[in-house]
């Protein structure tokens, strides 16, 4: 059976997803919150998505859509260029290396992965911002950042499989 | 069907495809340490394009922001309705203070007028107000700014004073078509010079992305205490003197003095961009200022 141009223009769509969920959560990452002190460690829902379209759909989230997300992100965002780009392209690499080991895993497995990545993609961040800025920088507020992404992932994991779901499993 | 010419050029692409796929890693981490660099040198068109980008998003990010504000709104207002008999009598105190000081404000005012009659002072140039809601964050650690609704058609300049509820927050660092970004006086790349009210001692006021900013290059001697008002001085001709800027809160060997600011940054809804007119506040073609 020879698929028409709609069916295939509706796969193109369908295949966009993981990219249009992660942009939208780029933005949804910068919603003000009138909570004191919450700007500063925001989860970093981006790295939610990144982690799971990697190890699911590695064929849609390739290392130059991390690259470009990040790069979104570093646009808007008006802190350096290339930070979240770098962050992002080096998760994507260090999951895709462990994918196998992170599809066979439980749920718990995997988000002790994520808090993994999390730590590397933290210190990463941490270190490109003081060299940067060219001093050291309070480590602090990255970690807390991490944490609460670490605590955000079965939220957002829940609703990337939903997502997953409804859009790539036709 | 397939033209046959097509053939080769897929023979010549799948090994080009297949190598840069091998190492499109390492291209891409050498992409973004360029990136950094080209950020480090070319600040400026850097800026541009970053304020492209801010504005052709802000639209999305306004939409965003607006349900988050309301439900902050309710959950607020929730608290407040339990708190409302103790704050009615806290405005009432308030309140009574603040009539003593209208008087106190209402003499110097007519005693300021007619000093200036006898001395012929100039007026100072008038101020133009521009209010603007804030839509978006950072959120990221390293990061304090602001994104807000005007931009270059509502009269927003790079370089004017950003103003919220009891004083300055920051200064507009990039001015898209209707959108702009204000840099917080706590992050780390903001420097503001600033004079002690009592002791009248200047410094420069330095954030290091914590909730508190530093003050820089004070003698070591200087008779700063605890609770003393910071506020701007007007020297380098960008803000002008006497905004109300924080207050003292610790002063110590190893942490210096730090500097809690008058408004609580992580609350600001909206704010005034202001254009004090002063000479040199048209920042355009200085890179320094990121």
């Amino acid at each position: 059976m020879t698929t028409t141009f709609w069916q295939r223009l509706d796969k193109a769509g369908r295949n966009l997803a993981p990219f249009a969920v992660t942009a939208m959560l780029v933005l949804v990452g910068m919603i003000r919150i009138p909570v004191p002190a919450y700007a500063p460690v925001a989860p970093n829902l981006t790295l939610i998505s990144v982690y799971y379209w990697t190890i699911h759909r590695p064929d849609l989230m390739r290392p130059g859509v991390a690259f470009l997300i990040g790069l979104l992100q570093d646009l808007l965002i008006g802190g350096p260029l290339g930070v979240n780009a770098l962050m992002l392209v080096v998760a994507q690499w260090a999951v895709m290396n462990q994918r196998r080991v992170f599809l066979a895993s439980t749920f718990v497995l995997l988000w002790i992965g994520f808090a993994m990545v999390m730590i590397g993609a933290a210190f990463l961040q941490w270190l490109a911002f003081s060299v940067l800025n060219a001093t050291i920088l309070p480590l602090k507020p990255a970690l807390f950042q991490g944490l609460l992404t670490v605590a955000m992932f079965p939220a957002l994991g829940w609703l990337l499989i939903r997502v997953h779901r409804a859009f790539l499993n036709g | 069907m397939k033209p046959r010419s097509s053939g080769s050029v897929v023979r010549l692409a799948a090994p080009l495809r297949a190598l840069a796929h091998r190492f499109s890693f390492l291209l891409l981490v050498l992409a973004s340490i360029a990136l950094m660099m080209v950020g480090k040198i070319e600040s400026l068109s850097v800026d541009t394009a970053r304020a492209r980008v801010t504005d052709a998003f802000s639209p999305i990010l306004d939409a965003i922001s607006r349900p988050a504000a309301t439900a902050a709104r309710v959950i607020e207002s929730v608290v407040e309705v339990e708190n409302a008999f103790d704050e009615n009598q806290r405005l009432k105190a308030e309140n009574a203070r603040l009539l003593q000081w209208k008087q106190a404000a209402l003499r110097l005012e007519s005693e300021n007028a007619s000093l200036r009659t006898l001395l012929r002072v100039t007026p100072e140039p008038s101020v133009n107000f521009i209010t603007a809601r804030v839509i978006a964050t950072p959120g990221s650690s390293f990061v304090r700014t602001l994104v807000v609704t005007a931009g270059r058609r509502d009269g927003v300049k790079k370089g004017q004073a950003a103003l919220a509820g009891a004083g300055l927050i920051g200064r507009v660092i990039e001015v898209g078509e209707w959108s702009s970004r204000v840099l917080l006086l706590t992050d780390i790349n903001a420097r503001v010079p600033v004079i002690l009210e009592s002791s009248r001692q200047r410094a420069v006021l330095a954030g290091d992305n914590s909730d508190q900013a530093r003050l820089l290059y004070l003698p070591p001697e200087s008779p700063v205490q605890v609770g003393e008002r910071v506020v701007t001085s007007g020297h380098g001709g960008l803000f002008p003197p006497g905004l109300a800027v924080g207050v003292v809160t610790s002063v110590s060997e190893r942490g210096g003095v730090r500097v809690l600011p008058n408004t609580d940054l992580s609350r600001v809804e909206h704010l005034r961009l202001v254009d004090f007119g002063l000479p040199g506040t048209e920042f355009d073609s200085s890179p320094e200022w990121k």
